[in-house]
């Protein structure tokens, strides 16, 4: 358990997570409309969007079969009846002057998130609910000292927002569990998990107690919208509120905000304010009855999960839990992996992807699919390592220029001269000569001194261009120091 | 002239398919008398040369042979439905010049069928109102008065401004819309048919929503054969409307002339309510005794939950209507009036926009739908609803159709009941319940009061079932004989 140490000793802090999604789909939650992102401001709004009078809503199957697929995804209960009602506040980006949202009958019920947490230890945490919501639209309030601009393209944008149960118990954890249920989404096709244009989104509900001890009052951080600050806002936010309790003082019920650039939260409006929403069911629209074996038919067409690749790879490809966690977390690292492991070493591939090829997509900020290397040519170079051709350290280079050139291995190895020498003799010769430039290491070497030969080997790969065979050149010192 | 106007729509329909008129001639007529009878109030905006111009297009047509079930036939519409490029205000302030940019689906379907319009007839706020009297643009003059007594008569409410344009001869026909009886009402205050169709046989698409679990559209006309015409004309299943019921409309007109032998006919009990005058109970006697003349059973009913329909309406409606003129906020469309502060305009804009009428069943409905309150009130509403619509469901199992009043009592006059909400909403206490149930429900003219003034009986049908509803009213219409003019 992590705690966290106050002035009067440790605290447990206790996380729950409200993330909502916005659902790829043709068009809006109750309209035709388009959700495309970027459109100019106020292009891809419908008279349902704008709420002109007469206007009605209609509910489009295809972000209720996103939202089933979500639920199935979660291994949650799929609520056949669920109901839409009406939230009702006035605010210029609302045009109905409500929300229509699922508030007592949610299309997704109970499901589960199995979290990797980095101790290679995995946790599962509940999700208390998903249901389907609109989104608003947009104010823009920094344009004009006296004037709020409404962009509404946004406007009625499918949403789900997905629940999870005050489970998580660090930023660590929580920061773990949007990831992945990030992952998931993705993975299902049914969110495209982009935080930075607000298709992922999440407030966090923090509470701190002594551990073990009855739960204390939440506070609710409101639109977080990386990862990294839900971590920063979670720390801040745990630590104010220890602080607070130590003082004598009492944690609020309230909405809070987190300014990135402070790095605080700050309050936002406390509960007396709070809105009293009016809920009921929208009567424009009929409760939501879906067919069993329509849900079913979705189920056959889920993909392979994070949880069940991982599983996979672990017993197909003898891979670390580790290893396997950082390549199921996006669809596209896994597909590259299973490609390139097609007869080859698996293992190998795993970490030349997590590792050398990670680092180098970072790099150039490229994503999977436009790496130059493709699964198969990075399968043929490790390949090459194994059957002895080069060695791991030539690899290394032919990677990069395999990389920046998107060349295959064997044409760079032959085009550079890199083929690994196991000319026994060759190396032999090298052997000899190095030994006799470095007489006092090579008499410390002959009178057994082990500590030198890992320096030897380096001179002599050194003198061959690192072209030399490692494994040999160890064999040969060894046999001279034999000798 | 007067001869034209004074026709019926099937009546226009057999003389235009003669050629014996032109609907030039026939819609010139009724311009005419619009211009004559301004003083009723009852259209907001007049279009007389868009109606020529249809009028005309009309003409071509029927010399290609290519008419509509309404070819032809000039009609007023309801400020409720939202026509393209013609003002649309629903009776408010709020939404004075708005021009919407799109045809509500009953009217798109009216002109489909070739009826031509005459113009956007007055109509309480909102539908808010069982007198007109509620209209930002001022009541409409119900066209009949009392004997020996010339103070102008409400025309009841909500449709007002279309009965009275039916009864006043300067429309053939008129859409209306029916929330908890703002068809029926003023059908009977007017001495013309309404027809409530079943919830979900008219699309409400493009309909200014009022409470949207009840408001439906509906026709009112002249007689019970010509609201039938219309209703065909009007209704049919609409993928934009999700409570819009997806059944095959049926040829109405072939319900009219159905003999009744054989129906049995039930008579609510608990519709007999404490001074009620004598005059209602009489007429709703007779409206029995021609029926079982025609071979029909009278069968008492109950109805148990009939006295909660009122208080269970005046909860439902409105809590639907706060959310639903939320959207008037002053931000896209219709009126807007600044403020220093966001708060500000909306209260300016909401408070100026609306008229007392809606602004108290706002704040009723923002009232029962609060924290605290909204099992007391709204839950218990709907319960209530489900309750009453079960009685109905009940009944139905042992009659065919149910025979009421309509009102409980004649018109009365512009501002007798103005500042008395409660006897206001008293007029609704036969046609609620119908409408709580969403059942089909239609006023015929039946009879005079001692005053002179027409007064209407009710027929209630099962759901869908119209023409059941419409076979018996036609039965009570021959029957009655209703000659009667303002």
């Amino acid at each position: 358990m992590t705690l966290i140490e106050g002035r009067t000793g440790s605290w447990e802090v206790v996380i729950g997570l409200e993330v909502h999604a916005q659902v790829v789909s043709n068009a809006k939650l109750f309209s035709g409309a388009s959700t495309a992102f970027g459109a100019e401001p106020n292009t891809q709004v419908s008279l349902v969007d704008a709420a002109m009078p007469g206007m009605l809503p209609v509910i489009n199957e295809r972000a209720v079969e996103q939202a089933v697929r979500t639920g199935l995804g979660l291994k949650a209960e799929i609520n056949l009846r669920s109901v839409f009602d009406r939230k009702n506040y006035f605010y210029p980006d609302l045009p109905q002057g409500y929300q229509i949202s699922q508030y007592l009958q949610p299309i997704v019920g109970k499901g589960e998130i199995v979290l990797d947490l980095p101790e290679g230890t995995t946790r599962t945490v509940g999700i208390t609910r998903l249901h389907l919501e609109q989104d608003a639209g947009k104010s823009i309030h920094d344009r004009d000292p006296h004037k709020t601009y409404v962009d509404l393209n946004r406007s009625g944008v499918a949403l789900m927002e997905i629940v999870s149960e005050p489970d998580l118990r660090s930023a660590e954890e929580a920061a773990v569990y949007l990831a992945k249920l990030r992952s998931i989404l993705r993975y299902l096709g049914t969110c495209d998990g982009n935080m930075e244009e607000g298709s992922l989104r999440c407030d966090a509900n923090v509470s701190v107690r002594k551990p073990g001890g009855p739960l204390n009052t939440r506070c609710e951080i409101k639109n977080l919208n990386s990862i990294r600050f839900l971590r920063q806002a979670i720390d801040y936010e745990a630590r104010r509120q220890i602080v607070l309790i130590e003082d004598g003082g009492k944690v609020v019920q309230e909405t809070r905000l987190f300014d990135s650039r402070k790095g605080e939260t700050r309050s936002m409006r406390s509960k007396e304010f709070a809105h009293d929403y009016r809920y009921f069911p929208d009567p424009d629209l009929l409760p939501l009855e879906l067919d069993p074996d329509w849900v079913e038919r979705i189920k056959a067409t889920l993909p392979e999960l994070p949880d069940q690749k991982k599983a996979r790879f672990q017993a197909q490809y003898g891979i670390s839990p580790e290893v396997a966690d950082v390549l199921v977390a996006e669809r596209e690292h896994a597909e590259f992996f299973e490609e390139g492991a097609k007869g080859h070493d698996a293992k190998a591939i795993a970490n030349w992807i997590t590792g050398d090829l990670f680092g180098a997509l970072h790099r150039t900020g490229k994503s999977i699919a436009e790496a130059p290397i493709k699964a198969q040519s990075l399968g043929r170079l490790v390949d090459l390592i194994s059957d002895g051709t080069i060695s791991g350290r030539i690899a290394k280079d032919v990677f990069d220029v395999m990389f920046d050139t998107g060349r295959e291995a064997t044409d760079i190895i032959a085009e550079r001269g890199l083929k690994q020498v196991t000319d026994t003799g060759a190396i032999e010769a090298v052997v000899d000569q190095v030994l006799a430039a470095n007489p006092k290491q090579a008499e410390q070497f002959r009178s057994g001194d082990q500590k030198v030969v890992g320096w030897l080997v380096g001179q002599v790969m050194k003198a061959s261009g690192g072209k030399a065979n490692p494994k040999l050149v160890n064999e040969i010192l060894r046999k001279k120091a034999g000798a | 002239m007067s001869e034209l106007t004074s026709l019926r729509i099937a009546e226009a329909r057999d003389l235009l398919e003669k050629r014996q008129i032109s609907s030039h001639e026939l819609t010139a007529a009724h311009i005419a008398a619009m211009e004559q009878a301004r003083a009723l109030n009852a259209y907001l905006v007049e279009t007389p040369e868009r109606a020529l111009k249809d009028a005309d297009a009309s003409d071509m047509r029927r010399k290609k042979g290519e008419t509509g079930l309404m070819d032809g036939i000039p009609v007023g519409i309801k400020d409720l439905f939202c026509t393209e490029g013609v003002e649309t205000t629903a009776g408010s302030r709020i939404l004075k010049g708005f021009r919407p940019p799109y045809e509500s689906t009953v009217t798109a379907n009216l002109f489909k069928n070739g009826a031509v319009m005459l113009g956007k007839t007055n109509m309480d706020e909102f539908a808010m109102g069982s007198s007109n009297e509620t209209s930002a643009f001022g009541p409409v003059e119900n066209p009949w008065r009392r004997e020996g007594d010339n103070r102008p008569l409400v025309p009841g409410g909500s449709s007002g401004g279309s009965a009275a344009a039916v009864a006043a001869r300067i429309a053939m026909g008129a859409t209306a819309s029916d929330t908890g009886g703002s068809i029926r009402q003023p059908a009977a205050f007017c001495g013309i048919v309404g027809l409530k169709p079943t919830y979900g046989r008219c699309s409400r698409w493009g309909m200014v929503a009022f409470a949207s679990s009840l408001d439906q559209a509906g026709p009112m006309a002249r007689s019970v054969r010509d609201s039938a015409i219309m209703l065909r004309a009007m209704a049919g299943f609409d993928p934009r409307d999700s409570t819009s019921a997806d059944l095959p409309v049926p040829d109405f007109e072939a319900a009219v002339g159905r003999d009744v032998k054989g129906l049995r006919i039930g008579i609510p009990r608990e519709y007999r309510v404490d001074g009620m005058p004598a005059e209602i109970e009489a007429l709703w006697k007779k409206g029995c005794d021609w029926l079982t003349a025609q071979g029909a059973t009278a069968v008492e009913i109950s109805l148990p939950h009939t006295k909660y329909a009122l208080p269970t309406y005046y909860i439902v409606a409105p809590a639907e209507a706060s959310s639903n003129l939320a959207r008037y906020d002053g931000v896209r469309y219709g009126l807007r009036k600044d403020g220093e502060t966001l708060e500000e305009m909306y209260e300016n804009t909401r408070g100026q926009g609306f008229g007392a009428e809606v602004r108290r069943r706002i704040l009723i409905g923002t009232y029962v739908l609060s924290a605290g309150y909204y099992d007391a009130y709204y839950l218990k509403a709907q319960r209530v609803r489900a309750l009453i619509a079960r009685d109905f469901a009940q009944a139905f199992e042992n009659v065919d159709a149910i025979l009421a009043p309509t009102t409980p009592s004649d018109a009365f006059a512009i501002g007798d009941k103005a500042d008395d909400p409660i006897a206001m909403y008293l007029n609704d206490v036969f046609t609620v319940p119908a409408s709580l149930a969403g059942l089909p429900a239609i006023s015929v003219p039946a009879g005079l009061s001692a005053a002179g003034l027409p007064l209407g009986l009710q027929v209630i049908g099962k759901a869908f079932d119209e023409e059941c509803v419409l076979c018996i009213a036609a039965v009570l219409e021959a029957e009655a004989d209703f000659k009667a003019r303002p």
